[in-house]
C-alpha cells in the first residue's frame, strides 16, 4: 500500500481520475462511447483528439525541462509551421494532391525544426538563459508568421489536410493517432536509448555530467530541435483544424499549458528526472478540466482562473514546507525549508 | 548549458558609492550606455530618414503614450535586480482596470477606487513573492499562477469592456500642460515621479542595496545578515504596485476596463528593462535604464507606423534587439568574469 502511494505517479492519475468520476456524476454520458460507421464517437474520444497539439507541444517540454531549460517559442513557433503550411497550399495550383500536402506539412515542420535548432544554439552554445533565448522567439516569432501570411488569416479547401483533424483511422481520430506516434517515438528515442538518462545527467547536475564525459551540449542543442519540431507538427493539427492560418491566435498560451501539463505529471522544473508517461497523464489532465469547466457553462474565458488555482495547489504541494506540514512528522522548520534555497542549483533554477 | 552566477556586480557598483573602481561601474553602466546610443542613433536616423521626426509633439507623446510602461518597468526593474521575473503584470494591470472601470460604474467614488486598485496589485503581488519566498515555488512559475488568476478575474468581473466617464481619472490623459508642441500630462509625471522614486530607492536606501545584494548572491546576502526574506517578497509587491498605478494609467489612456487589455505586455515590459541594461541574472541594472529600454520600445513602434509597414515588424525589431542585448550582456559577464 505504502508502495503504491510513494509512486510518482499516484497524484496525476487520483487527479484524472477524479476529474472523469465527477464528469460521469454531474453528465452519464460522459463515458459512453458510440461507434458510427466504424469510428469512435463520445466524450473521452473527443478529449483524446483535442489534446493532440498539446500532447506534442508538452513531449518536448519534458525533455527541454529536463535539462533545466523552458521553451517559451512554441505556441509561436506552432503558428509559423501553420502559416508556412497553408500559405504553400494556399498558393498552389493543386490543394486537393496528396503532394502537396505531404510538401507543405514537411515545410512546415522543416521551418520549426530550424527554429528550434536556433533556440537550441542560443542555449547551449552561445549560453543564454533558456527563458530569455526562447522568449526572443516568442516575441519575433508571431511577427514571422503573420509576414508569412502577409497579415491575413489564410484560410483553404484541401481535403487530404481536413483529414489530419477531422479523419479516423481505425476507429480513431486521426490526430489522437499522430499524438500517439510522438509518445511512442520520443519514449523509445529516451527509454531504449542512453539519451534520457544522459538528458537526466545534464539536468541534475550539467558540471559532474560535462566532468563524465557527456557532450551535454550537443544534447540540449538537439532536444531544442525536437521540441520545435513537435510544436511544428502540433501548428499543423491546429490549423487542420480550423483549415486557417491565424498567425494571431494559434497556439496562444499553450506554453503555459505545456508547462503546467509537464509539472502536473510530476516532472520538476528544476530539472533533472523528467517522466514521460506522467506529461502524458498531465495533458489528459489539462484537456479534461478544460472540456470540464465548458460543460459547466462557465465561460471559457474564466478558464484561467482554474488553471491558477490548479497551479498554485500543485506547486504548493510540491513544496517542502508544504510537505512537511501535511506529514506533520516535522513541524515546519525554517532551517530545513530554506536551504534548499540556498544551493547553487536552486539559484539556478529561478533563473532558468 | 554553462550558467552564471558569479558575475553581477557587488552592489557596492552603483551610483551610491563614492569612488567605485573605474572598472566595475564601466561595466554596470555599458549595457545603459549602450541603449542610450541606441536611442540617440534611431533619433537621428529617423530625423534623417523622415525629415519632421524629432518634434516637441512627437517626444511629448513619446513619454505620454509609454507612461503606463514606464510604471510596469520601474517595477519590474526591482523584480528583475533580485534575480526574479513577474510575467503577472500585464494581467494584472487588465484586472486592477476593470476592477476600477466596474467599481465607478457602480458609483463608487474614485477616492476609493484608486487606492482599491494599487492595494489589488500589491495583494497579487504579495502572493507571488509569499510562493516565490516560502513555498519554494520559481518565480517564472508563480507568476504565472498570477497572470492566469488576474486574466480570469477580469472575465469574472465582466466580459464586456466597461467606459470609464469618471473625470477625475480621465483627466490624468486629457489634462495637457505645457503649450501645444512641448506638453505632459498627470499620467506622464506619474510615470516620471515612479521611475524616480525607483531610481531613488535603489540606489540610495538600505532596502534597494539589499535587492542588489540578493540578485548578486542571495548566498551572501543572507551570510551578511541582510533581510532576504522580507526583501524578496517585497519586490513582487512593489511590482504589483506599480502594476496597479499602471491599471490606472491605462484606464486612463484607454477611457475603459477592458478584460484584453495588456496581453503580451509582460513582454514589452521584460524586453524594455532588459535592453535599459538590465542583467537578467539580476544584481546589476538601474531604473533610469528601464526608462531608457521603455523609450528605444517607444521609437520603435512610432517608427514602424511612421514607415506604414506591418505592426507585426515592430515584435520582430523588439525581439532582434532583446537578442541582441543579451547577447552584449553575456559577452559581458564572461569579461567580468574573467576578472
Amino acid at each position: 500500500m505504502t508502495r503504491i502511494f510513494k509512486h510518482r505517479l499516484i497524484w496525476p492519475i487520483a487527479a484524472l481520475v477524479a476529474l472523469i468520476v465527477l464528469n460521469s456524476i454531474s453528465r452519464p454520458s460522459f463515458l459512453s462511447i458510440t461507434i458510427t460507421r466504424g469510428q469512435l464517437y463520445g466524450s473521452l474520444i473527443d478529449i483524446l483528439r483535442d489534446s493532440a497539439p498539446l500532447m506534442l507541444v508538452a513531449l518536448g517540454m519534458a525533455l527541454v525541462i529536463a535539462t533545466r531549460g523552458i521553451d517559451l517559442s512554441v505556441g509561436a513557433q506552432m503558428a509559423i509551421s501553420g502559416s508556412v503550411a497553408l500559405t504553400i497550399i494556399a498558393d498552389s495550383k493543386t490543394p486537393n494532391s496528396l503532394g502537396t500536402v505531404v510538401v507543405a506539412i514537411l515545410a512546415g515542420v522543416a521551418i520549426t525544426l530550424v527554429f528550434g535548432l536556433w533556440n537550441g544554439f542560443l542555449v547551449a552554445v552561445v549560453g543564454i538563459q533558456p527563458i530569455i533565448a526562447t522568449l526572443v522567439l516568442m516575441l519575433a516569432g508571431r511577427g514571422i508568421a503573420l509576414l508569412i501570411t502577409g497579415g491575413f488569416i489564410t484560410t483553404i479547401t484541401s481535403t487530404p489536410y481536413a483529414v489530419l483533424s477531422q479523419g479516423h483511422v481505425l476507429g480513431f481520430p486521426v490526430a489522437f493517432l499522430v499524438s500517439a506516434i510522438a509518445i511512442a517515438i520520443v519514449t523509445v528515442l529516451v527509454r531504449r536509448t542512453a539519451l534520457g538518462v544522459l538528458t537526466e545527467a545534464v539536468g541534475i547536475n550539467p558540471s559532474a555530467s560535462r566532468l563524465a564525459g557527456v557532450r551535454s551540449r550537443g544534447i540540449v542543442w538537439s532536444l531544442y530541435g525536437l521540441s520545435g519540431l513537435l510544436a511544428g507538427m502540433a501548428g499543423i493539427l491546429y490549423s487542420s483544424n480550423i483549415m486557417a492560418a491565424d498567425a494571431n491566435n494559434a497556439g496562444i498560451n499553450i506554453e503555459l499549458d505545456a508547462i503546467l501539463a509537464v509539472v502536473l505529471g510530476g516532472t520538476s522544473l528544476a530539472g533533472g528526472k523528467f517522466t514521460l508517461a506522467g506529461t502524458v497523464i498531465g495533458v489528459f489532465i489539462i484537456q479534461t478540466l478544460t472540456s470540464t469547466i465548458t460543460f459547466l457553462g462557465v465561460p471559457p474565458a474564466v478558464t484561467p482562473v482554474f488553471k491558477a488555482v490548479v497551479v498554485i495547489i500543485v506547486c504548493l504541494s510540491q513544496s517542502q514546507r508544504m510537505r512537511g506540514w501535511i506529514s506533520g512528522l516535522r513541524p515546519p522548520k525554517r532551517l530545513v525549508v530554506t536551504t534548499p534555497n540556498e544551493t547553487p542549483i536552486a539559484t539556478n533554477r529561478t533563473t532558468a | 548549458m554553462s550558467q552564471t552566477n558569479v558575475a553581477a556586480p557587488t552592489p557596492t557598483a552603483g551610483p551610491a558609492t563614492k569612488r567605485p573602481p573605474r572598472l566595475r561601474i564601466r561595466t554596470s553602466w555599458v549595457p545603459v550606455l549602450a541603449a542610450v546610443a541606441i536611442l540617440i542613433i534611431m533619433f537621428l536616423a529617423a530625423q534623417l530618414y523622415f525629415g519632421r521626426f524629432l518634434t516637441p509633439r512627437l517626444l511629448s507623446s513619446l513619454l505620454v503614450d509609454n507612461a503606463y510602461l514606464m510604471v510596469l518597468a520601474a517595477g519590474m526593474t526591482f523584480v528583475i535586480l533580485s534575480g526574479g521575473i513577474d510575467l503577472s503584470v500585464g494581467a494584472v494591470m487588465a484586472f486592477t482596470g476593470m476592477l476600477a472601470a466596474k467599481l465607478l460604474l457602480i458609483g463608487v467614488p474614485v477616492a476609493v477606487v484608486i487606492p482599491t486598485m494599487l492595494a489589488a496589485g500589491a495583494v497579487s503581488g504579495l502572493i507571488i513573492g509569499i510562493m516565490v519566498q516560502y513555498f519554494d515555488v520559481q518565480p517564472f512559475i508563480a507568476s504565472l499562477a498570477g497572470m492566469f488568476l488576474a486574466r480570469g478575474l477580469c472575465f469574472v468581473v465582466s466580459l464586456e469592456a466597461i467606459q470609464v466617464k469618471d473625470p477625475t481619472v480621465l483627466g490624468l490623459q486629457s489634462t495637457k500642460l505645457g503649450d501645444f508642441e512641448w506638453y505632459l500630462t498627470p499620467t506622464g509625471i506619474i510615470a516620471l515621479v515612479v521611475i524616480a522614486i525607483a531610481a531613488w530607492v535603489l540606489g540610495y536606501t538600505r532596502f534597494g542595496r539589499t535587492v542588489y545584494a540578493i540578485g548578486g548572491n542571495v548566498h551572501s546576502a543572507r551570510l551578511m545578515g541582510l533581510p532576504v526574506a522580507r526583501s524578496k517578497v517585497l519586490v513582487y509587491v512593489i511590482s504589483g504596485i506599480c502594476a496597479g498605478i499602471a491599471g490606472l494609467l491605462f484606464t486612463s489612456y484607454t477611457a475603459a476596463g477592458y478584460s484584453l487589455n495588456g496581453i503580451g505586455t509582460e513582454l514589452d515590459t521584460i524586453a524594455a528593462v532588459v535592453i535599459g541594461g538590465t542583467l537578467l541574472t539580476g544584481g546589476s541594472g538601474y531604473a533610469l535604464g528601464s526608462l531608457i529600454g521603455v523609450l528605444v520600445y517607444g521609437v520603435i513602434k512610432v517608427s514602424i507606423t511612421f514607415l506604414g509597414a506591418d505592426s507585426s515588424w515592430t515584435r520582430i525589431t523588439i525581439g532582434v534587439l532583446l537578442l541582441a542585448f543579451v547577447v552584449v550582456q553575456r559577452l559581458i559577464v564572461r569579461r567580468a568574469n574573467r576578472h
